[in-house]
């Protein structure tokens, strides 16, 4: 029987790979983007399955706001991307350093 | 409740709703030619707005099925919110067109961060608050990479997305964990699952720091400051002063609802939080601002002190800190508001702003206007005594005191000694140095000189004229908060 635990342990493991994805990737800006998309869906998990659990709306109704605003951040973060690209001609994360820190 | 009263409780977001989408079509058709006409326009949409924010008296109402709420505090914020976005946009006009990017979305991007701003700092649910602050956010991330052929402003709004994108995921899965262990997103019924007496919920305490890391990092509290130096150096100038501002009041304002209200059973637990961070961000701000070469970056470190102290009253967690916080937030806001429209007057003969330490040395000789206002910005970020930015300060210190954080007050004190070094320093740049022989271009006209004497004024020992009035301002809103 999968109980609410196994959904939780789920979203928590890809919650985490999102997390690491963001703190340990070295190479590449659009990796950042699917990892912060990994995040929200690993969000997604929990709210439908505590919906489910709790019977109750709110966690779906919730769940649809985020995967509309995911899509508006990817949208914005790309618009980001290009216009960095264009000025630097590369979308290596060690390159984004011109400022200290 | 019927649709027509909850737009009448939420007038001030209809309005400001409405009139986005008049002023984005408007300025599509007319194209840049509009910035302008559009930036008179957004002001006088942000007077309509708060009109309703007066008209509605001291009491509080709810609205749309419990996601809003309109009282003394959201009023409060909210009048402070749209004073500060009205600022931002009248004072970039002349910004925009020296640096060639003049385009209209500029006005209509700071009308959508504060529509998210007022929506969030009204929030009576985790949905309501969620969105709020993403409209904020999204708005905030363009508004970072506005000078979108300049290489630094592209990588301050890349940075600013990228970890801006991982503390609302981490908001998100925060507030997923409270949703799954109180059973509800309403304030009220989160506030009744932590009422005393209640089992200690695990689950939900999880859910909590998750969603205050999220809050640190808008507010720019240390351990999550990391982009404030980059982005503050990195985006134009006044869409800093934009960040510097309105967006801070609101997120401050939010976390203060948050804490307070739905997670006020859990003061214990969030207080050591609070003093923790609070304490880390008057240490990093003070020493790490010291070495600062560029005033922006100077300006980042300072936001990040200041935080620290605002959270000082915070963590004391009473009535009287509250208030204290509300009242530091409305000086804070015009002192910075001042300090960057200083530096934004601060242009070369060929018309390029400077914005090193050393472009500013014995700019009191050729500038003593800008020098001497920009000066008092300084002494009154530092909180030095006859200036007005000398109250907030001991307002937020002694409610620590009386809350019985002793420890944290005296760092406070020990931070706000340390940071006087990097303000009085800019000080002595402005007078003392030789003249850096930069020609500067003459002063400007318009609006800029103008917001700058008044913020200097109010930031001058002639602020304590209104020091009555903006404490009961502060104190009416706090006691909204039980």
């Amino acid at each position: 029987m999968i109980g609410i635990g196994h959904y939780l342990g789920v979203s928590a493991i890809l919650f985490t790979l999102g997390v690491l994805g963001i703190a340990l990737n070295r190479r590449n800006i659009i990796v950042i983007l699917m990892s912060v998309e990994l995040m929200l869906l690993a969000v997604n998990i929990n709210l439908v399955a505590f919906s489910v659990f709790l019977d109750d709306m709110v966690g779906q109704v919730f769940a649809m706001f985020v995967l509309t605003v995911a899509a508006a951040e990817a949208a914005i973060g790309l618009a980001i991307l290009v216009t960095y690209f264009r000025n630097r001609g590369t979308i290596a994360v060690d390159d984004a350093r011109q400022m200290r820190g | 409740m019927t649709l027509l009263q909850s737009l009448a409780v939420g007038a001030p977001e209809v309005i400001l709703a409405g009139g986005i989408c008049v002023l984005l079509l408007v300025g599509a058709f007319r194209g840049d030619r509009a910035l302008e006409g559009l930036s008179w326009a957004s002001v006088l949409l942000l007077v309509l707005a708060a009109v309703p924010v007066f008209d509605q008296g001291a009491g509080s109402a709810g609205a749309w099925g419990g996601l809003y709420v309109a009282d003394p505090l959201s009023r409060f914020l909210k009048l402070l919110v749209f004073a500060g976005s009205a600022a931002a946009i009248l004072v970039a006009v002349p910004f925009l067109r020296r640096s060639g990017t003049g385009r209209f979305e500029y006005p209509v991007l700071v009308l959508l961060a504060t529509l998210g701003m007022a929506i969030m700092v009204s929030a009576r649910s985790l949905l309501s608050l969620y969105v709020g602050l993403e409209l904020m956010s999204l708005a905030a991330y363009v508004l970072a990479a506005f000078h979108r052929d300049d290489a630094r402003s592209s990588e301050a709004g890349l940075k600013y997305f990228a970890l801006g994108a991982l503390a609302s995921g981490l908001l998100l899965y925060g507030v997923s964990l409270v949703y799954g262990f109180t059973g509800s997103t309403g304030f009220d019924a989160i506030r009744a699952a932590f009422a005393p007496g209640t089992e200690r919920n695990l689950g939900a305490l999880f859910g909590l720091v998750f969603i205050l890391a999220a809050l640190a990092f808008k507010i720019s509290a240390v351990p999550f400051h990391m982009w404030t130096p980059d982005v503050y150096e990195g985006a134009p100038t006044p869409v800093v002063a934009f960040f510097g501002t309105a967006p801070k009041v609101a997120a401050m304002g939010l976390l203060l609802r948050v804490l307070l209200d739905p997670f006020g059973g859990m003061k214990a637990d969030w207080q050591q939080i609070l003093v923790f961070m609070s304490i880390a961000s008057m240490a990093l701000g003070a020493v790490a601002a010291i070495a600062q070469t560029n005033v922006k970056r100077l300006l980042a470190y300072s936001a990040i002190t200041n935080i620290g102290f605002a959270l000082v009253g915070l963590a004391a967690g009473t009535p009287a800190g509250v208030s204290a916080v509300l009242f530091y937030l409305l000086v804070y806001l015009v002192m910075t508001l001042g300090a960057f429209v200083c530096l934004m007057m601060v242009v070369d003969g060929e018309g390029r702003n400077r914005e090193e330490l050393s472009d500013l040395a014995g700019l009191a000789r050729t500038r003593p206007g800008l020098a001497a206002a920009l000066a008092i910005f300084m002494l009154s970020l530092a909180g030095i005594p006859p200036l007005f930015g000398f109250m907030p300060k001991l307002a937020v210190l002694s409610a620590a005191v009386e809350a019985n954080l002793w420890p944290l007050a005296v760092i406070g004190v020990l931070a706000s000694v340390v940071a006087a070094y990097y303000y009085l320093r800019v000080v002595k740049i402005l007078y003392v140095d030789p003249p850096s022989g930069i020609g500067f271009a003459p002063v400007e006209q318009g609006v800029n000189p103008f917001v700058m004497a008044a913020a200097a004024a109010f930031s001058s020992p002639l602020g304590y004229l209104l020091l009555g009035p903006l404490m009961a301002f502060g104190a009416e809103a706090a006691r909204s908060l039980p």
